[in-house]
């Protein structure tokens, strides 16, 4: 299947927003990249951007692997796509907003309520909770994708604790220490202000009766967590403290943290945390990563936890296919981003196509993320299908299924030489009580593997710088 | 700061700074034991290297009475078994430098984690002597850059004065274990064993302290036991003294409480041990018992240990 090239698009020449890049290449002698990529190892080694990959003890700590071939978007384009954003999550946080409180969309029948209401990511505890503007998922990430030159499609929304953004700063900051002339060549959106811009979105939605500088935390389940690299980075970037369960305790429904001059009162918590381990009291009695009392706290008004608590019911695969009809009945809009066509298994008409189909779609677990649980047909043995089908019509409930789509392909440097690779793009939205901020692209994934759908890193995928640049003439 | 950070502070420089210790008894170990001069005392080179980091039991444990240069090496250096041994300090270095992280410089962090990338395919299966060498060189490099990325990179709060803290602690037990290890050979009233058997002993413990040439420069003198007891007690220039880890352990806690706007336990405790290191002459010390001084100080230094994690690190 041909898919949309990022810089050739359909053809075989290059698109103008590559035309640096391919000087660039055209210039370059394929040794001297191959060294530069193995210097970026280097670098992203030793200053310990690893992660953990479950299940693989033998590689406890990997790097995800920087390819040095940036990917490239014009203002004009990212500017459809901000607004998308911005619309996407607006929508999301209203439809958040909703879910706990009066559930108009479930009244209208736009929704089904059993998948509100029955999702396992459906909190009850946060049924009336007021939380301060009405922000739910002050963090999102929203995997965009594209097929040709026009239309971003969202394939995923992330509204629990999306993760990533480290890698954004750091492949912008490895790109610019090992080419530095391409940058002054070319005016590249900033992404450095991120930290920024997430200290300003956190302290917005701190508890209306906190300080006028409210003490931000970051909460991380510990040093073995997946992401632990990604946690240190932004709580140091962000000045704040990076606390674990056992840093906090609850007293009179105030949280605090236990510093060297005695307990200090914590306004908002960044926290890097599933729900079910966030207070053992409410949610897993098993837990020690939690903080017993911290919901009591939270629904008292004198904490903020971003993201809330239950806004997986949002992210969750079989809401998704409703996301258009959602942005709808709250904003009044015509959505800007599109969704992935999706069949929902749940539906008798939909699974008898999906099964009928299987070779050709994408079927994924409607609670599955990180690229596991997932059927890519085009790439699978018939066993690997058969077997599916049987997981499928047992549960048809729990999955979804999308054609396979051709996402577009960026130039990418693979062993002796460039070839293009599929990508996706997770740009990241902070939704604060003054306003929603993005920074300028996002991180940009990349499926190493020649002819590889899947970009997650968990299953052999890398990262881009991603740069967003003035309209060429 | 959060407590945990501040316990982790605390204990990434004492493991750094025993890494360094470490290392720097099994140089003067294989050093001795390259010398020709037959000489002994019921205790072999090795074996006091091994006693010098207080693991001597453990040794034995592992591996019975025979002290050599290869399985005393390998405990010191790699095993495992040894809680202390360079490579689990620096592990344990390693995992609490994650654990703080942002309580450090990119300069400190770096330094740990590539000297921890670095030494740890090493390796105690057929090392050479220059291997060997190597591998020390190096463990020593890590300390010094990470003292001094601390030193040049640091912002001067709390932070900085717990990662202090832990390093002063460290190296005044270890100068008062390597010095209490050879105490009887220091009295100067001890009948001279004669012929260069003491002097070995007491360029060992100048060696294993790295004060060997600052001796001279202090001193210009040939070694003297009294001398060499006097100049790592009670000379506040020497760095690794008590006198100076007790200057600086009081400087820190100090600047804490003034920080903090209060004092409690460790400062006092640890201004009567400076002062009674400042009011004391070797004349005195020898007089009560230069082994009995060295282990009453190597208790009250872990008990200052302990009251500083009671008072901040809870």
């Amino acid at each position: 299947m041909a898919a949309f090239d990022e810089m050739y698009g359909m053809g075989d020449t290059a698109r103008p927003a590559y035309r640096t890049i391919k000087s660039w290449l055209d210039q370059s002698d394929p040794e001297n990249l191959k060294r530069r990529q193995k210097e970026a190892e280097f670098l992203f080694r030793r200053v310990g951007i690893t992660f953990a990959v479950y299940g693989d003890a033998e590689a406890e700590e990997r790097i995800i692997p920087f390819d040095i071939v940036p990917r490239v978007l014009t203002s004009s384009e990212w500017g459809t796509l901000h607004k998308g954003l911005v619309q996407r999550v607006t929508a999301l946080n209203r439809f958040l907003t909703d879910v706990y409180s009066g559930g108009d969309i479930v009244r209208a029948g736009i929704v089904p309520e059993d998948l509100v209401y029955q999702n396992p990511s459906f909190r009850p505890e946060m049924v009336g909770v007021k939380l301060p503007h009405n922000i739910y998922t002050q963090i999102a990430g929203i995997d965009v994708i594209r097929t040709d030159d026009k239309d971003f499609y969202v394939l995923e929304d992330n509204a629990r604790t999306p993760s990533g953004v480290s890698y954004m700063l750091e492949n912008r900051d490895v790109q610019m220490r090992l080419f530095p002339d391409l940058f002054a060549e070319t005016r590249i959106q900033p992404v450095e202000n991120y930290p920024d811009e997430l200290l300003a979105t956190l302290k917005s939605v701190a508890p209306l009766t906190s300080p006028s500088e409210p003490t931000v935390v970051l909460m991380t389940p510990g040093p073995l967590n997946s992401a632990y690299y990604e946690h240190s980075f932004l709580a140091d970037k962000l000045g704040v403290e990076l606390v674990e369960g056992r840093d906090l305790f609850v007293m009179d429904q105030i949280v605090y943290m236990r510093t060297t001059r005695g307990p200090k009162r914590v306004d908002v918590i960044y926290r890097r945390i599933d729900d079910d381990f966030l207070d053992p009291m409410v949610f897993r009695p098993d837990s020690v990563l939690g903080v017993p009392g911290l919901i009591s706290a939270y629904r008292a008004g004198n904490v903020t936890l971003a993201n809330a608590v239950g806004t997986g019911v949002a992210d969750d695969k079989a809401i998704y296919t409703y996301m258009p009809e959602i942005v709808k009945f709250y904003l009044g809009e015509e959505p800007i981003l599109k969704n992935v066509p999706t069949w929902r298994c749940r539906e008798p008409d939909a699974l008898k196509y999906v099964l009928e189909h299987l070779g050709e779609l994408v079927v994924k677990e409607v609670q599955g993320s990180g690229g596991y649980g997932m059927l890519v047909g085009p790439k699978s043995t018939k066993e690997q299908i058969d077997a599916f089908r049987d997981k499928l019509k047992a549960h048809p409930d729990n999955f979804i299924a999308q054609p396979t789509l051709a996402l577009s392909t960026s130039p990418t440097f693979v062993g002796e030489g460039i070839a293009p690779r599929h990508v996706d793009l997770r740009p990241f939205v902070l939704s604060g009580a003054d306003k929603v901020r993005i920074v300028p692209g996002g991180l940009t994934r990349v499926a190493l593997k020649e002819g590889s759908l899947v970009v997650n890193s968990s299953q052999g995928g890398g990262t881009k710088d991603t740069w967003i640049i003035e309209d060429p003439e | 700061m959060l407590s945990r950070h501040a316990d982790n502070l605390f204990w990434l420089a004492r493991y750094v700074e025993r890494a360094e210790n470490t290392a720097r008894l099994v140089e003067a170990a294989t050093r001795l034991s390259a010398t020709p001069v037959p000489y002994d005392d019921g205790k072999n080179e090795w074996e006091m290297a091994v006693a010098g980091t207080g693991t001597l039991d453990l040794f034995r444990k592992a591996h019975g009475t025979e002290a050599n240069a290869r399985n005393v090496v390998d405990h010191l250096a790699f095993s495992a078994a040894n809680p202390s041994s360079i490579r689990q300090c620096l592990d344990i270095a390693r995992f609490n430098a994650r654990s703080v992280r942002t309580a450090l410089t990119m300069d400190m962090w770096e330094t740990i984690n590539s000297g921890w990338m670095e030494t740890r395919g090493v390796t105690s299966a057929n090392l050479s002597r220059q291997d060997l060498s190597d591998y020390l060189s190096k463990v020593k490099e890590i300390s010094l850059r990470f003292d001094g990325s601390a030193y040049r990179t640091m912002l001067r709060n709390d932070a900085y004065y717990f990662l202090r803290l832990g390093t002063y602690i460290e190296r005044a037990d270890f100068t008062a274990r390597v010095l209490a290890l050879k105490a009887d050979v220091l009295d100067p009233n001890r009948p001279s064993a004669g012929g260069s058997f003491d002097y070995f002993q007491w360029s060992w413990i100048l060696r294993s302290l790295s004060a060997l040439t600052s001796y001279h420069w202090v001193y210009r003198d040939n070694l003297k036991p009294n001398l060499v007891g006097e100049f790592l007690i009670l000379r506040a220039e020497m760095p690794r003294s008590l006198v100076s880890c007790y200057e600086n352990i009081t400087l820190f806690l100090d600047s804490l409480s003034r920080d903090y706007g209060r004092q409690g336990t460790a400062q006092r405790k640890a201004r009567v041990t400076l002062g009674q290191l400042q009011g004391t002459s070797m004349a005195d010390l020898f007089r009560m018992g230069l082994s009995n001084f060295l282990n009453d100080f190597l208790v009250e230094n872990s008990t200052l240990g302990s009251a500083i994690a009671e008072q901040y690190l809870g």
